[in-house]
């Protein structure tokens, strides 16, 4: 155990370099995009001259590079800037949307781990028989449809034609439900896929012939011995899309009009709020990154190989 | 009475009372096509037959191709999917190949087998004791118990420490412990015929002799085994019945120290010829001329005929059928007499 707490704080310590090219990447992609925060925020019947002062108020007005290090530093105080458009400061704004983009991304997680694992172990345990060809033929569609595209039948078909669930906006469980599996779709083929070529390959080996050779049904066979085996490479990748899921809620938000981060990442784009896109983009890669170990954790938990590797 | 009646019960379950003088298992005239990548259908075991007695060790020996792990595996229901069978394997008299028969309750329990390679045939992610331990434990028994049992299956296998190394996994185990390990899971479910498929070939030479002897003492328990081998020194070692077999046929078979010694066939007589003297320089082995037939593409007539130093225009027209050349001695030559009294 304690080489794996020394794998985590040295993962730790590399994430932090990884954070401050987060921090540098971003700042320097919103000032390098077109548009003017004064500008937009004044308005279009603005004078020069009231824009000028904005962009002196804001700081903006100072060479990039005294600004970048007035920004770094800011952010190792955990000071992540105020929102001018919002007028508080972005993290407390981004904190308020968090707690819902948890919510959709962890139902849409549910969903695609448990459909996916589902899929892929029923397939992969006869790989080329005909549940497999129509997992296969699924989760190609799946993974081919545009999320947008995706959202918007859904609601039509759920929402509008059915009625059985509300077509955008918060309030009860049933309001999460069309944004999850839209978010879900994707992610659902990935895990089915790779669970399917997992298994599939764990069944040819040969100590599932000595486990049949005990007097295992082929259902004791696949859980007690294949499935372990196959879930080493679903661990990770589960872990690695979570954090590309954060990148997909901003689509499915803006469809659902989910108030999560992504509508809150989309609205500050829009108004060029440095701050608050600054602020999010911060969030996201320290949670990609904590995940990321979680899932090293896992993997190690998962293949006594790999945590005598760790240890030595 | 009842020995009727559970001899049709294909589990071997019921049948404590086959009818006496019964051997174990009695493979007649199996047959196995399996079909190649190219989708051809091969005939890779040819109408084998063989007994394997209460209480002894057959030895299959051949080379590579010769159909002798499809037949071992048959025995214990695992041959590939696509596999046919035909002939009969009857079970303490019941019949194994009859689509009724329940593998859950032959496999581990009646029947179960120990795999080439130690390594692959360990599941990496669980711990010995959980594996060797694992047929007891799906048998409802109680965790206090199963953990005894392993304790003491791993000490008879002649794993050392078993309390502590049960708790390792496969990868902290040397070769010859990884084997050993496979040893106590197949005698986990009291099985009364232990199928061992190349049990040394993938270990040290310092090794293999080592669980060699161990097989033997297994084998004094009295415990029967089908032991598959291309080795003839490890058949020599353990057997006491031989089956020899050539592109999926039986070319003979006999008590093991007769068939070796006095070969009834020129197939055995080569194989026994081929193994080099260890103690003299001087006698240099004789390889077996040309390559060996498959059962892809198995001669006409007696297989064996394009390498036989004794082969005749018969040999190449007609199979020859295993016949009895010498009391408890058959041998599939059509000159047995010949290679017997040279």
């Amino acid at each position: 155990m304690v080489a794996v707490t020394r794998m985590v704080v040295r993962r730790l310590l590399i994430g932090v370099f990884v954070m401050w090219g987060a921090a540098s990447v971003i700042f320097v992609i919103v000032r390098a995009a077109p548009g003017d925060p004064a500008a937009v925020f004044l308005g279009p019947d603005a004078d020069k001259e009231q824009i000028a002062r904005l962009t002196a108020a804001l700081g903006l007005d100072k060479p990039l590079f005294e600004q970048y290090v007035r920004y770094l530093g800011d952010v190792l105080r955990l000071d992540f800037g105020e929102s001018y458009r919002l007028g508080r400061p972005a993290m407390e704004a981004v904190f308020e949307r968090l707690p819902a983009t948890i919510d959709l991304t962890l139902t849409a997680t549910a969903v695609a781990v448990a459909v996916g694992l589902a899929l892929g172990l029923v397939a992969g345990s006869r790989p080329g028989g005909a549940v497999d060809r129509v997992v296969s033929a699924v989760t190609i569609a799946l993974q081919s449809f545009p999320t947008f595209w995706v959202g918007i039948m859904l609601v039509l078909t759920f929402a509008l034609g059915l009625r059985l669930l509300p077509s955008a906006g918060v309030g009860t469980p049933a309001h999460l439900v069309l944004p999850a599996v839209t978010l879900a779709f994707p992610f659902t083929a990935i895990v089915a896929r790779l669970t399917r070529s997992s298994v599939a390959e764990a069944m040819r080996e040969p100590y599932v012939q000595t486990a049949r050779s005990k007097g295992l049904s082929e259902r004791q066979v696949l859980l007690g011995h294949a499935l372990r085996n196959s879930l080493i490479p679903v661990v990770t990748i589960v872990g690695l899309q979570m954090g590309a899921l954060m990148g997909g809620a901003v689509i499915v938000e803006n469809v659902f009009a989910w108030p999560g981060l992504g509508s809150l990442v989309v609205d500050a784009v829009a108004n060029r709020d440095y701050a608050v896109v600054q602020a999010v983009t911060l969030l996201i890669a320290g949670v990609v990154m904590v995940l990321n170990i979680v899932a090293d954790v896992l993997y190690v938990r998962l293949d006594p190989r790999i945590r005598t590797e760790v240890a030595s | 009475m009842g020995g009727r009646v559970t001899a049709q019960r294909p589990d071997g379950t019921g049948a404590v009372n086959p009818p006496p003088g019964t051997p174990l298992l009695q493979v007649e005239d199996l047959v196995i096509d399996l079909p190649d990548p190219q989708g051809d259908v091969v005939r890779v075991v040819d109408g084998v037959s063989f007994d394997v007695p209460a209480g002894t060790t057959v030895g299959l020996i051949g080379e590579s191709g010769s159909g002798k792990t499809m037949t071992a595996l048959a025995v214990i229901g695992l041959l590939p999917d696509r596999a046919a069978t035909g002939g009969r394997l009857l079970w303490r008299g019941a019949d194994l190949l009859r689509p009724e028969t329940d593998w859950r309750r032959v496999r581990g329990h009646q029947i179960s087998m120990i795999f080439q390679d130690p390594l692959a045939a360990l599941n990496p992610s669980l711990t010995i004791g959980r594996q060797v331990g694992e047929i007891l434990r799906r048998a409802g028994r109680p965790r206090a118990e199963v953990r005894r049992a392993v304790i003491d299956l791993l000490d008879r296998a002649g794993v050392p420490d078993p309390e502590r190394r049960m708790g390792d996994y496969p990868y902290e185990f040397s070769g010859g412990l990884r084997q050993r390990a496979m040893i106590a899971l197949a005698l986990a479910g009291n099985p009364a015929l232990l199928l061992a498929d190349e049990p040394t070939t993938a270990l040290d030479v310092t090794v293999q002799a080592r669980i060699l002897r161990l097989l033997r003492s297994i084998q004094q328990e009295g415990l029967s085994m089908l032991l598959v081998s291309h080795d003839l020194r490890v058949i020599a070692h353990v057997a006491d019945q031989v089956v020899v077999m050539y592109a999926g046929r039986v070319a003979e078979r006999g008590p093991a120290a007769e068939v070796l010694r006095r070969p009834a066939h020129p197939y055995t007589r080569a194989l026994v010829a081929s193994v080099p003297a260890v103690r003299t320089r001087t006698a240099l082995a004789d390889p077996l001329p040309g390559t060996p037939a498959t059962p892809a593409h198995r001669p006409s007539g007696c297989a064996f005929h394009p390498r036989c130093p004794l082969a005749r225009d018969r040999c190449r027209a007609e199979v020859p059928p295993a016949r009895e050349v010498a009391p408890g001695r058959w041998s599939a030559c059509h000159f047995a007499e010949e290679v017997l009294t040279p």
